[in-house]
């Protein structure tokens, strides 16, 4: 479901990692046209770096629509950073981009 | 008559049937999600009401416009040893917006944008070296992000 944009960028050792995530986000408590929008969001999110799981996140349906994250690793240019995520009806997505 | 009564029996039956799996579908499509996310959000709760007041930088907006997207930034570089950031909004159905557990090469520091349904304060929360600490700040929603 839907496409992430992953953006590493190295600096002084440290890699900040932007990522952008299209996804709907629906608490599943939103009303359109008198019926209940189900519930669709991401539930677990994981990034590791050169293989090895950084940050490992619980979210919930307060996150907002088409997710931004950004988070600090310390690293060089040319490290792998992976980013998978699952949502609450099992869909999975994932992307991995390298290091600049 | 017959066909009356054949044509009358299917429709009450399909009418049952819709009922049914609307019955069926909407809570737990619902509330599936959120049982595991539940205990976590509980979790924090309980841990925020213990928390003693942090030494991180917690950014927020003041005034957000628009509840359904609020930024917010945890810096907690200067920390050492940070496992955990969480983002808490008190006054949402579901406090807890989002945990994030650190390990390895990470450092203590997060930016994300989060939905809230009215004014209320956030509590930022991270656990470094076992303890938590917090830092709140009021954010005052002109527009819900909620629904409404």
């Amino acid at each position: 479901m839907g496409s992430i944009k992953l953006k590493p960028k190295a600096r002084k050792g440290v890699i900040g990692i932007k990522a952008l995530i299209k996804h709907p986000m629906e608490t599943g408590l939103r009303k359109k046209k008198g019926k209940i929008v189900p519930a669709n969001h991401i539930v677990h999110m994981v990034v590791s770096h050169n293989g090895n799981v950084v940050v490992d996140a619980d979210i919930g349906s307060s996150i907002s629509k088409n997710p931004y994250f950004k988070f600090n690793v310390a690293g060089a240019k040319g490290d792998t950073i992976e980013l998978k995520y699952k949502d609450n009806k099992g869909k999975t997505g994932s992307a991995t981009a390298k290091s600049k | 008559m017959k066909r009356r009564l054949f044509l009358k029996s299917a429709m009450a039956g399909s009418a049952v049937a819709t009922a049914v799996g609307a019955g069926l579908l909407t809570p737990s499509m619902v509330f599936a999600n959120t049982a595991d996310f539940k205990a976590v959000s509980d979790a924090a709760t309980a841990s925020s009401a213990g928390a003693g007041k942090g030494s991180f930088k917690f950014k927020a907006p003041k005034i957000a416009e628009n509840g359904a997207v609020v930024p917010m930034t945890v810096d907690a570089s200067k920390m050492d040893g940070v496992t955990n950031i969480s983002f808490y909004v008190v006054n949402n159905g579901t406090p807890l917006a989002a945990s994030f557990n650190l390990s390895g090469a990470a450092a203590g520091y997060v930016s994300t944008r989060i939905k809230m349904g009215k004014t209320s304060p956030v509590d930022a929360l991270v656990t470094a070296g076992g303890a938590t600490t917090k830092v709140t700040q009021e954010v005052k929603v002109t527009i819900g992000g909620c629904g409404g």
